[in-house]
């Protein structure tokens, strides 16, 4: 499923679509790195409207009693799909909710690319050192759209977005940092801008290459072994697929995965 | 502690000639003193009640049956659990227990006595009351590796969490891909208790059972509760583990091999507890407990019955279901929880679907009613299931009562 990624070698938790779900599950994961004594830390992000969910509430709570080594990294961007934030809290914006939980807070600028490094940077030094959690609101603004099926002109004026677009973007804000200090050009932008999308290119070459994952991997993973039923299913489905091959896609291998 | 001279109260009978004192005991919850060493090291003085335990740093957390003779040892389901979770702790360092009041309170139903002061606030963890967030930070610690045992106070607050239990942990390992497992137990008390009323009789067997990627356990005895703790603890899957309020207190015989710290029962296999050949009775939990007070009785009017303890609602052992249905031609499932969409139904279903030819009756269903659980005695008695009703229920299918009648 798009955006629901997740990978275990570089550290972070598959996306679900359960708002706020992910900030208890950061203070379960800070608990375990504080009992292995890593010197590490979890950080947890979510949207303005994900602290109006139960869950923020019970997890920043939760990681002030267990002093919990964990970053929790709001960016408000003012929007939760066609909701303004007005709409969503009337409390000063989230850093206040953290400061109420005993959560130490602190309000950014969240279009400041260096204002932001500066702050997360601390802020991991402080719940490493001091394995307490902290509470990041990074202000920002959603220019685009929710999602490929949202027009969002639809219920803010254009203007709006053009202006934020114009005059806060991030990415021109840190662009003209480092031209004015000599580190950044035209050609480097153009060079960079080229690279990025061969690399984009051949990424989408080599994955259209790849096989589609066989039938039987839709059976496996629900438990850490295949149970008997499932296997079951899956053999029934092979021999389906085998009679009735016209019915089915043809680039999906049927090929039968074993059971543990 | 205060003491005086002659003219302050005495502890305990036992204690003639002792020295008097008078114990100012500051007001903690639960703490009973249970064994004369503990009253010993009060007598004593200094540090007060907790020192009192830690002079029982060596001594087993649970006082199990003393005999040592070969005779069948006895042990309460409470002991039964607890000392499951406590050689497990022991076993493995990534085990620890979380929930509301497990820690020093003991447990809100003394399942986790002793494990506070034997493994300490890092593995047993006392947690402001919120499921949502305790039962999330348990997926969390599980995601990075811990094995957390959540105790909901009684499943009926588990629904405060039920989103951490199936969309946080029953999905990850397969959304992951296999990347993200979550070894976590959640148990607690499930179902009808005696008179708590709606909001605390509730059964989750079915809520549960129907999701996959979550394994379900109901024990019944103390061997079930050892064995499945056991194996729930051990699991890579997420596990709910559905205990049983009024079974905590009850003994069951346990042999030496149960006693033992690698103990453990399959998950998935049901047991059969009394063979029988004319009518199969399938049950979980503590109604066990009464489809065998209802063979019993039908034993004594010539009827045989086989009664099934399932002690694993998913997976479900239909092998051994359908295996008796076809050996003795009838079925009457028995839960407390309500009927529609309850674990009758599935089995109804599943020995529909295999055993149809072998049927020689209608399936019959015997569960709770179709009400909130009320409070008032009288009426609570009426909504649960009792062994009168299975008795029936089971002479039904043999044609053996008069009426078509569920009265009957």
């Amino acid at each position: 499923m798009p955006v629901h990624y997740g990978s275990k070698k570089l550290n972070y938790f598959t996306v679900a679509s359960t708002i706020a779900s992910q900030l208890p599950h950061a203070v379960g994961a800070a608990y375990s790195l504080k009992m292995d004594g890593k010197d590490a830390c979890v950080v947890g992000y979510f949207g303005d409207g994900g602290s109006s969910e139960g869950d923020f509430h019970a997890a920043l709570n939760f990681a002030a009693v267990l002093e919990a080594p964990v970053i929790f990294l709001c960016r408000n961007n003012g929007w939760a799909i066609s909701t303004p934030a007005s709409d969503q809290f009337r409390s000063d914006g989230v850093v206040v909710k953290g400061q109420a939980y005993g959560v130490r807070s602190i309000r950014v600028d969240g279009n400041d690319a260096l204002a932001m490094y500066s702050a997360v940077r601390s802020a991991r030094e402080m719940a490493i050192t001091e394995q307490k959690p902290i509470l990041i609101e990074a202000v920002t603004y959603r220019v685009g759209h929710h999602t490929t099926s949202d027009d969002s002109t639809r219920y803010r004026p254009l203007e709006e977005i053009e202006w934020w677009q114009m005059a806060r973007n991030p990415l021109t804000l840190y662009r003209k940092w480092l031209e004015s200090n000599g580190w950044w050009n035209d050609e480097a932008e153009a060079e960079l801008r080229s690279n990025s999308r061969k690399e984009l290119l051949k990424a989408i070459q080599v994955a259209e290459k790849i096989e589609k994952p066989p039938v039987g991997d839709m059976f496996t993973d629900v438990y850490d072994a295949v149970p008997s039923n499932l296997f079951e299913q899956e053999k029934l489905l092979q021999q389906t697929v085998t009679r009735y091959p016209q019915d089915y896609p043809s680039d999906v291998p049927v090929r039968a995965v074993p059971s543990s | 502690m205060i003491s005086a001279g002659v003219g302050g109260r005495q502890l305990g009978g036992d204690l003639a000639g002792a020295a008097v004192v008078v114990v100012v005991i500051p007001r903690r919850r639960s703490r009973s003193i249970q064994s004369t060493a503990a009253g010993e090291a009060l007598r004593c003085g200094g540090g007060g009640i907790k020192n009192a335990w830690s002079l029982q740093g060596t001594r087993p957390a649970i006082l199990a049956s003393r005999s040592f003779s070969s005779a069948a040892k006895e042990m309460t389901v409470r002991d039964a659990l607890n000392s499951a979770i406590d050689e497990e702790m022991s076993a493995d360092p990534k085990v620890f227990l979380m929930g509301e009041e497990v820690g020093e309170y003991q447990g809100a139903y003394k399942i986790t006595k002793g494990l506070l002061e034997k493994y300490g606030p890092d593995r047993v963890l006392d947690t402001p009351i919120t499921e949502a967030g305790f039962t999330g930070i348990g997926v969390g610690a599980a995601y990075h590796g811990l094995k957390p045992i959540i105790e909901f106070m009684t499943f009926n607050f588990s629904m405060q969490a039920i989103d951490h239990i199936i969309n946080s942990a029953a999905k990850s390992n397969y959304m992951s891909a296999g990347q993200i497992s979550v070894p976590i137990v959640f148990r607690g008390p499930n179902g009808a208790a005696a008179g708590v009323g709606a909001q605390h009789s509730q059964c989750y067997a079915s809520w549960f059972a129907s999701c996959p990627g979550l394994k379900v356990l109901a024990p019944y005895s103390s061997e079930d509760a050892r064995g499945l703790m056991k194996a729930a603890i051990r699991d890579p899957d997420p596990v709910v583990f559905l205990e049983n309020e009024l079974l905590y207190g009850e003994s069951f015989p346990v042999s030496a091999e149960v006693l033992d710290s690698s103990f453990s029962l399959p998950i998935g296999k049901a047991k059969i507890e009394r063979e029988g050949k004319d009518v199969t009775i399938t049950a979980f939990s503590k109604m066990v407990g009464y489809a065998l007070k209802a063979a019993e009785i039908l034993s004594k009017e010539g009827i045989s019955a086989e009664v099934i303890n399932l002690r694993s609602i998913r997976p479900l052992d239909r092998a051994t279901i359908n295996n008796s249905v076809r050996k003795t031609n009838r079925l009457v499932t028995v839960e407390e929880g309500f009927p529609q969409h309850g674990i009758g139904a599935e089995i109804c279903a599943s020995v529909v679907e295999d055993s149809f030819e072998y049927l020689d009756a209608a399936i019959e269903r015997i569960a709770g009613a179709d009400v909130p659980m009320p409070y008032a005695a009288n009426l609570e008695r009426l909504a649960v299931p009792q062994v009168e009703d299975i008795v029936r229920a089971a002479k039904r299918t043999c044609y053996r009562s008069s009426s078509l009648a569920a009265t009957a």
